[in-house]
């Protein structure tokens, strides 16, 4: 019974993450993070910086879950830190849809 | 003819908005509005707006020096634009984009050239300061044949400009008295990940704070010959730096007397280096991980502010006592901080409260509050007679 429901969960976790948009205030919030805080590495318009550019055609070869990884746990021997902390993983994803559709600049 | 010219200075007297007398500048600088493009011309004398000059493009990391006639500013934004802006007359003077991604610039010694920092693609490019015709370009491709991005770009005597290579960890020394022929001398294996350099106010040492690395490397413009050497090699013992939420900049280097104050990076912690020596004379422990770390004119206290999330946070640091003597909290996103020439007053910005915020630096009251929108470096004229700035 308990390895059921083990791998029930396991395959719940395997699925497509559910992309539950965060509320307006909180995507408000992170819009401004992206723009302010990533933009200082990355470009107030994510055209890059010391960083890469973080814009739809920039971002073309990367798979949601590589971009997730990368603003969940950092890029060790690079400046890019891990944003864990500051946001969940679910917010992670919706920034990942948001950053690969261009929808962060429209936003502001 | 005389006449009628005292004529029309009192005429303009007495016609406010008609005309206006002649003003000096050396109480002016500039607030950089970095989400809308625009910065403000400001006069510290009575802390007031001057005037607002709008369509500078992205300046989410712009930095600005000054011509020596204190009149222009130049104003270096992300987006590779190099824009000359008229102080007086509150207007853009002339603009250029000269690259795709631009990080910051510097000018001559003797005022007459502009040289601007890129990342893309990497390299140095120098200007007339006058017209902003281009003068040179110095593409930055390391010793590993790649081209680099360029980070830390200073004036230094003897017409010279230097800065580092982020990618390659290199420093270059680029003598620009002919300046449509400079002469590059290079320096390989300065460090790891040089992420800004500054000089000395003499113009003597240039040095460059390392990401990749734990220490600095110093280079001695007098004896070149004796090339870059790493100090306060390993200050962090072997312990692992935190992860850093915005990179630190050594955008003057703080002095007082024969101490200098400068970022350990990804710690809680100032380095303060024995600058007749260069080794580590002291480490303070400060609130946050440090962003800017500037000394007040008269190197009395040093002020930091710092990276997310303890970048509501200002502290003042007795260079004496080397101790903490006021944490200030000025408001959401202190980015910047700027002395008035002398050092009795100092501007903060404080980006997402959109204010810049004047403070007595003597008894830390609040002496004004300036709407300014989403603010971040600010830069006074008096730059413009700094070696290094």
């Amino acid at each position: 019974m308990l390895s059921l429901v083990l791998t029930g969960l396991a395959l719940v976790a395997a699925a497509e993450p559910m992309l539950t948009p965060p509320e307006p205030a909180r995507r408000a919030a992170l819009t401004h993070l992206v723009l302010h805080d990533c933009g200082s590495c990355h470009g107030l318009t994510l055209k890059g910086g010391l960083g890469p550019a973080l814009t739809p055609a920039a971002l073309a070869g990367k798979t949601a879950e590589e971009l997730r990884a990368t603003i969940l746990n950092g890029r060790p021997g690079t400046p890019m830190p891990p944003w864990r902390g500051f946001l969940t993983e679910a917010e992670a994803d919706w920034l990942v849809r948001a950053l690969q559709r261009g929808e962060l600049i429209a936003e502001k | 003819m005389k006449r009628y010219l005292g004529v029309a200075v009192l005429l303009a007297a007495l016609l406010p908005g008609c005309a206006t007398l002649p003003r000096g500048s050396g109480d002016l600088g500039v607030v950089v509005e970095r989400a809308r493009g625009n910065v403000q011309v400001v006069e510290t004398t009575t802390r007031t707006r001057l005037a607002r000059v709008e369509g500078l493009g992205d300046l989410s990391h712009a930095s600005v020096v000054y011509a020596r006639d204190q009149r222009y500013a130049y104003v270096f934004g992300r987006d590779g634009g190099l824009t000359k802006v008229d102080l007086l007359r509150g207007a853009i003077a002339k603009r250029i984009v000269q690259a795709g991604n631009a990080i910051g610039g510097a000018i001559s010694q003797d005022g007459k050239i502009v040289a601007v920092s890129n990342y893309e693609p990497g390299g140095v490019r120098l200007f007339d300061a006058g017209t902003l015709e281009p003068l040179a370009e110095i593409p930055a491709v390391g010793a590993d044949g790649k081209r680099s991005k360029v980070v830390g770009l200073v004036d230094a005597p003897g017409h010279r400009f230097v800065f580092a290579l982020y990618d390659a960890g290199e420093i270059w020394m680029v003598d620009a008295r002919d300046p449509r022929q400079p002469a590059v001398q290079k320096f390989a294996n300065a460090g790891r990940q040089p992420y800004d350099g500054t000089v000395t106010s003499d113009g003597r040492f240039y040095i460059a704070g390392l990401f990749g690395e734990d220490g600095l490397a110093l280079l001695d413009l007098w004896q070149p010959g004796q090339g870059v050497r790493k100090v306060l090699a390993g200050y962090g013992r072997g312990t692992q730096p935190l992860p850093v939420y915005k990179m630190p900049h050594l955008d003057y280097i703080a002095a007082a007397g024969e101490q200098l104050f400068v970022p350990a990076v990804g710690r809680h912690e100032l380095l303060v280096i024995d600058a007749r020596t260069w080794t580590e004379r002291a480490r303070l422990s400060i609130a946050g991980q440090p962003v800017f770390v500037v000394a007040r004119p008269d190197g009395r206290h040093v002020w930091v502010n710092f990276a997310p999330p303890h970048n509501d946070t200002v502290q003042v640091i007795d260079t004496e006592t080397l101790k903490t003597v006021r944490t200030l909290k000025p408001g959401k996103a202190v980015l910047h901080m700027e002395f008035t020439p002398r050092g009795e007053q100092v501007w903060v910005s404080v980006r997402d409260d959109d204010v810049v915020r004047v403070y007595d630096t003597e008894t830390f009251a609040e002496l004004a509050a300036l709407p300014a929108d989403k603010p971040s470096g600010i830069f006074f004229s008096a730059r413009a007679h700094r070696i290094g700035q």
